[in-house]
């Protein structure tokens, strides 16, 4: 056989701290002593010590020592929690960016189906995005020229091949630019599906199109949250911890690992001290979980029974106006909901000002509310206006499962986030 | 449109880039075709939903021309160069004029508008610079137009030298305009403070370039200094070539195309030594 990956002690270094947080102004007051700074930070930058002010910068390696070859036609899993490094992996293999050291040698053209869509412009046709998209994935005019015809059947936009993209409904769009990517036909293909947008029917359509490259015997690497799907799609995986390979085995063994070890994200985040920015204090989140009706911390919950967000959290000076809470979003990046534990007055009477110490705001979203499909649940804590402590816009997700909603009886894909069971009367009028 | 499947699948070694990083032309070149459909969707975007359209490739640099004509010609009565007509000395200065700003502002922000390309796929990054700079070239002939016309108009008839000369004083402001964008793109990647500074740039550059007055007004001493501005060297270089001012290129012209050169050397270098950074900064 021979290697078609083979990846040897790469590392990948990453700056955090002051250098993100200089362009988060949350008042006038922040912007003027900034404008103040301005001398210094530009004598700095001249000596060649770049946004880091004061606060020493601080480097994390995103990965380090990884090392494996992967043979022709091989299928292998990639698991591991957030920030573990795996999308640092998949990025250092189609070459977006470069590794800190190590090396890596790739038999053959990478595609990936996180590029769906890159390039399109909303004013040009959908012919036209089909050449540039292709153009931007690496493909010669005359490969777009034989694939054309197939790639518009694929898509399902036959009709409106020649109208500007931007009249496009979303789910049009993405399977245009889904098609796309699809026909590129790389010798490795690099699915994320973490990052992978879409509804439902498009998820399963991706890893529909990932087993049919695999069965051409093309190599594949996949990286995914869902135990299940990594089952069953892959023959072998490593696990990602810390950006360090722990593990490489076959699939069952991998996951088994990986699950028993405690990393997997069953319903639960929780923030180790280095992965809150110190610009967060005096807030600092210790975790977030999602229980179902009988109190268990779960990823996949049951649209028909209420669900729980729990978010603890520590509070080491007293803080006023406080309010701490969530946005949900579907996985396409639609807002579902904002919510926040002192909406109400009298709450925010009470609980506006905290003193130190430990809390958890938790509530509850009744039954029959989410539809089928993975959500996700970003935190935020902030005073109005004042000051944003700490937020993460995609802290946790989970799926749900919707036996029992209503309308199971049509096996169809239900539009829209929400599945509420409506009270119906039906009369008669005549 | 022969073999695009099945050949040997080619070997990308990929490792730290250490030193200077080579310029890797040869990669950009497997990618031209890419450079050519970001021109083609340059030109096909720029203006969509205007009601003007295309017109706005010319109603800039007339409008400019006629401002310039009754404030620099009427008013403040600057002299031209020997007899030619204040209007059309303007305006076959503002043709590579207006190309030069056109390209330098969309090239040095072409990473930052494409920011989702640079994260998401590999591609030399050099194509998106390079493509906003050739796809000002469509306006330009657009507006080129126009110059005939007042040609006519004036009865003014160019000399044979505009035939070889003119593409060479073009790609003069070509390469100045890059040389300068690769900078500027290359640095607005983490500092977006580029943005604000171009605005300012380019006025500045206008008034040390001869395009409202005649480089004739500098004096002797100071001709060769003055022609460290590459622009200074476009601009004199259309007027000789098509309306006969002043005599052909001499060691200013010189100056201008080696100090171009350079920027542009150096600019490629500093774009290539912080392209692997782009997509962790930007």
């Amino acid at each position: 056989m021979t290697i078609a990956i083979s990846v040897n002690n790469i590392g990948k270094q990453y700056k955090i701290g002051a250098s993100q947080q200089k362009f988060q102004y949350n008042m006038f007051r922040d912007v003027l002593v900034d404008t103040l700074m301005t001398p210094v930070r530009v004598y700095r930058a001249l000596r060649g010590q770049g946004m880091r002010g004061a606060t020493a910068t601080s480097t994390i390696w995103a990965l380090k020592d990884v090392s494996f070859d992967l043979e022709e036609g091989k299928v292998l899993g990639i698991v591991g929690r957030n920030g573990a490094g795996k999308s640092t992996l998949l990025k250092i293999l189609s070459r977006v960016t470069e590794p800190t050291e190590g090396t890596v040698t790739v038999r053959g053209r990478v595609g990936s189906l996180l590029e769906v869509g890159t390039g399109f412009h909303p004013e040009l046709t959908g012919r036209e995005n089909i050449y540039m998209n292709g153009a931007i994935l690496g493909m010669k005019r005359a490969e777009i020229d034989s694939k054309f015809d197939e790639i518009v059947e694929f898509s399902e936009v036959s009709q409106f091949i020649d109208t500007p993209v931007k009249r496009y409904s979303s789910g049009m769009y993405l399977r245009l630019a889904f098609a796309v990517a699809a026909h590129l036909e790389p010798e490795i293909l690099v699915v994320d599906e973490v990052l992978a947008v879409g509804d439902a029917e498009f998820q399963r359509k991706c890893l529909g199109k990932m087993s049919d490259v695999a069965q051409q015997g093309r190599t594949v690497l996949f990286v995914s949250h869902n135990m299940s799907a990594i089952l069953r799609l892959t023959q072998e995986a490593i696990v990602l911890k810390k950006g360090q390979l722990i593990k490489r085995a076959p699939t069952p063994e991998a996951v088994d690992f990986y699950l028993s070890s405690g990393q997997a994200e069953s319903g639960q985040r929780v923030w180790e001290a280095d992965e809150v920015p110190a610009a967060s204090q005096p807030f600092r989140p210790v975790a977030i979980r999602i229980k179902d009706r009988s109190g268990n911390v779960v990823d996949t919950v049951r649209s028909t029974e209420p669900l729980t967000v729990e978010w603890e959290y520590q509070i080491n000076a007293p803080i006023t106006g406080l309010r701490v809470g969530m946005y949900l979003s579907t996985m396409r990046g639609e807002y579902v909901f904002t919510a926040f534990d002192t909406d109400d007055a009298k709450q925010y009477e009470q609980f506006g000002s905290r003193q130190a110490g430990r809390y958890v705001s938790r509530c509850e979203i009744p039954a029959d509310f989410f539809n089928e499909g993975r959500y996700s649940l970003g935190v935020n804590a902030s005073s109005f206006g004042v000051k944003r402590y700490f937020m993460d816009e995609n802290a946790l997700s989970f799926n749900v499962d919707i036996s029992g909603a209503p309308g199971m009886q049509w096996a169809e894909v239900r539009q829209g986030p929400v599945r509420p069971r409506l009270n119906w009367k039906i009369e008669k009028l005549d | 449109m022969t073999e695009i499947t099945k050949h040997e699948p080619a070997t990308i070694y990929i490792k730290p880039t250490t030193g200077l990083a080579a310029l890797n032309l040869k990669d950009l070149w497997a990618y031209r075709e890419l450079v050519y459909f970001m021109i083609w969707r340059d030109v096909k975007v720029r203006y969509k939903q205007t009601m003007l359209g295309a017109a706005w490739a010319i109603i800039q640099p007339v409008l400019t021309m006629i401002v310039f004509t009754f404030l620099f010609g009427r008013i403040a009565k600057l002299p031209t160069d020997g007899d030619i007509p204040y209007p059309i000395f303007s305006y076959t200065a503002l043709l590579p004029w207006g190309l030069f700003t056109a390209a330098l502002n969309q090239a040095a922000r072409s990473l930052t508008t494409n920011q989702s390309m640079v994260t998401k796929i590999y591609f030399p990054r050099l194509v998106l610079p390079l493509a906003s700079i050739l796809s000002g070239l469509v306006d330009f002939v657009i507006a080129f137009v126009i110059l005939i016309g007042l040609m006519i108009y004036y009865g003014v008839t160019p000399s044979i030298n505009a035939i070889w000369a003119l593409p060479l004083f073009l790609l003069l402001a070509i390469v100045t305009a890059l040389g300068v964008a690769l900078w500027l793109a290359a640095i607005n990647v983490q500092y977006r403070d580029v943005n604000y500074a171009l605005p300012f740039l380019t006025q500045f550059w206008l008034f040390i370039t001869p395009v409202a007055y005649s480089s004739n007004l500098i004096s002797e001493k100071w001709q060769l200094v003055y022609s460290l501005n590459p622009m200074a060297g476009v601009v004199n270089g259309f007027r000789w070539a098509l309306l006969g001012a002043n005599t052909g290129p001499g060691p200013e012209m010189a100056v201008s195309v080696v100090i171009s050169i350079l920027i542009l050397i150096g600019g490629l270098f500093y774009f290539r030594n912080m392209e692997k950074t782009f997509a962790d900064t930007i």
